[in-house]
């Protein structure tokens, strides 16, 4: 056991850790949350405010009966669920959560995959996360789902462009694809946000479209298709597709945090060791929590996109913003001001 | 290590090709191109660059290969329509195919061929991003710049190609543009 590989191990642990707890917590966080907006109770007999009720959930979801309808395709039916946890957990892997560790005068990365196109390896891995839906719609053989799945594809594609060139304006700035650089880069000059205000806000956008929350859940839509892509799929493999909602959901606010504002680190505190290292996971952990509360807050508040206005608002308006915030940011790095 | 990576990886892209050319159901087909794309993407990795390992994942298959499957599910081909039909004489020109692709690769060994002690390393400075971007923009810009004009010329046919003839109106006081009105079917997609 080389110390690399320790020092590996232990980063996976903590943010497989973090990724698993994410779920349940996000379930209770989401029923509650719906309920306060909605103005009822929700969930609050299992426990203190119910917070046992997400294992609830899940023990039902995995004592429910697996149906696997006759007229599916089954190897593909099989592999879409798996598929919706695959990229978010690949995604997290490369999400810096502390400075990096000295030990013995060697210097250990606090994130699972120290690679220099990290943003690249993000968005390109995240990108995977279409087929689950679009293969769960097809192989379902159920014309609702297969609406969903089309649904899906187009969506998505249209976008991750837009999210893609908003993600690239961040980068320029830093000369560097690696977010531990992005974060530095961040300490040593202010968070993003505020010079990228317009990156920023196509990067929410499209963020809520990735991971088909509402406004943009238009693959789902259960008052006209049912529920999408997941029409036929019940017990745990329904669930799955939660999870990866989730999931894709905390990967995508942890780039967020990380590109936008300062990741791991708080304006002014400088810890290192492990005291540095615990810190850091905190404020990652928190300002990831921000977003996902964001995110249960819209998802309350607004109601659901046409499929025409979707695809107008993501060709017609994020894109040539993206565009010109990539032109500005490009222009402004050139003449020294960022 | 790397050998083991890279024979695992190696064999997959060729038997998930094979999958995609012998495969009867088209989606199927797609996605073994997934496994392809993605296992080439690995052997970049091995080979010291990321960076065209992940463009590589991104651009094919996180986009490409998701719309082959947005137009297959669109024209809802099924297996039993049996798209790969064979015809007289398709074993033939395989085989003619194959021996001139086999002959064309020999060919190219055979001119550039260096003993093996002593050719060069990949270096980094050949397939890191900083390298490539500096070839890319000085070395091949003309290249890069005709390049770039295709690609606008062929997202500007695409986008006339989709639209819907212009029917001048003549009973309503709406203009031609008015009629336009792309279906989110018919936007166009990169």
């Amino acid at each position: 056991m080389t110390p690399n590989l320790i020092a590996t191990g232990i980063n996976i642990a903590v943010m497989l850790g973090f990724m698993l707890t994410v779920v349940p917590v996000m379930v209770w966080v989401e029923r509650r949350g719906s309920a306060l907006i909605q103005d009822r109770p929700g969930p609050n007999r299992l426990g203190p405010f119910g917070l046992i009720q997400p294992l609830a959930d899940a023990l039902k979801f995995m004592f429910k009966e697996d149906v696997t309808p006759n007229a599916v395709d089954k190897p593909l039916y099989l592999l879409a669920p798996a598929l919706a946890i695959m990229p978010a957990m690949l995604t997290i892997s490369v999400i810096p959560f502390g400075p990096d560790f000295v030990l013995n005068g060697v210097a250990y990365p606090l994130m699972i995959t120290s690679a220099p196109a990290g943003v690249l390896l993000f968005l390109a891995l995240g990108s995977l996360g279409v087929y689950s839906l679009v293969l769960a719609g097809y192989a379902s053989n159920n014309k609702f789902s297969l609406m969903g799945a089309i649904r899906a594809s187009a969506q998505m594609i249209s976008y991750e462009l837009a999210l893609t060139m908003a993600v690239l304006a961040v980068v320029i700035p830093v000369g560097s694809f690696h977010l531990g650089d992005i974060v530095e880069y961040q300490r040593a000059h202010v968070w993003t946000f505020i010079p990228q205000i317009l990156g920023f806000g196509v990067f929410l956008i499209a963020s809520f479209a990735e991971t088909n929350r509402l406004p943009f859940d238009l693959p789902e839509a259960e008052s006209e298709l049912v529920a999408g892509f997941h029409t036929e799929y019940s017990a745990m493999r329904f669930a799955s597709f939660f999870m990866g909602e989730y999931m894709s959901m905390t990967s995508l606010s942890a780039l967020g945090v990380t590109l936008y504002f300062g990741g791991w680190s708080l304006p002014g505190v400088h810890l290192d060791g492990l005291l540095g290292a615990i810190v850091g996971l905190l404020v990652l952990v928190a300002k990831i929590g921000v977003c996902m509360a964001v995110f249960v807050w819209v998802r309350w508040s607004f109601p659901r996109f046409r499929y025409d206005q979707l695809m107008r608002l993501g060709w017609k308006v994020l894109m040539p913003i993206a565009i010109v915030n990539l032109i500005a940011v490009s222009a402004m790095t050139l003449a020294g001001w960022l | 290590m790397e050998i083991a990576i890279f024979a695992i990886f190696a064999l997959l892209a060729l038997g998930s090709s094979l999958v995609v050319v012998m495969h009867r159901n088209p989606v199927y087909s797609t996605m073994s191109l997934v496994v392809t794309l993605f296992s080439v993407a690995v052997l970049f990795v091995i080979l010291g660059s990321p960076f065209i390992g992940a463009l590589q994942v991104l651009i094919y298959t996180g986009a490409i290969l998701v719309l082959f499957l947005f137009v297959i599910m669109l024209l809802n081909v099924t297996k039993e329509e049996n798209t790969a039909s064979t015809q007289k004489g398709q074993l033939g020109v395989a085989v003619l195919g194959a021996v001139i692709f086999g002959g064309l690769v020999l060919a190219l060994f055979w001119s550039s061929h260096v003993p093996l002690d002593q050719m060069a390393p990949l270096s980094e400075e050949l397939v890191s991003m900083k390298g490539l971007a500096r070839v890319l923009f000085t070395e091949y810009l003309l290249p890069f710049e005709i390049v770039g004009l295709l690609l606008l010329v062929a997202v500007i046919g695409a986008t006339v190609a989709a639209r819907r003839p212009v029917l001048p109106d003549a009973t309503s006081g709406l203009m031609p543009s008015d009629l336009v009105r792309t279906s989110p079917e018919e936007e166009p997609l990169p």
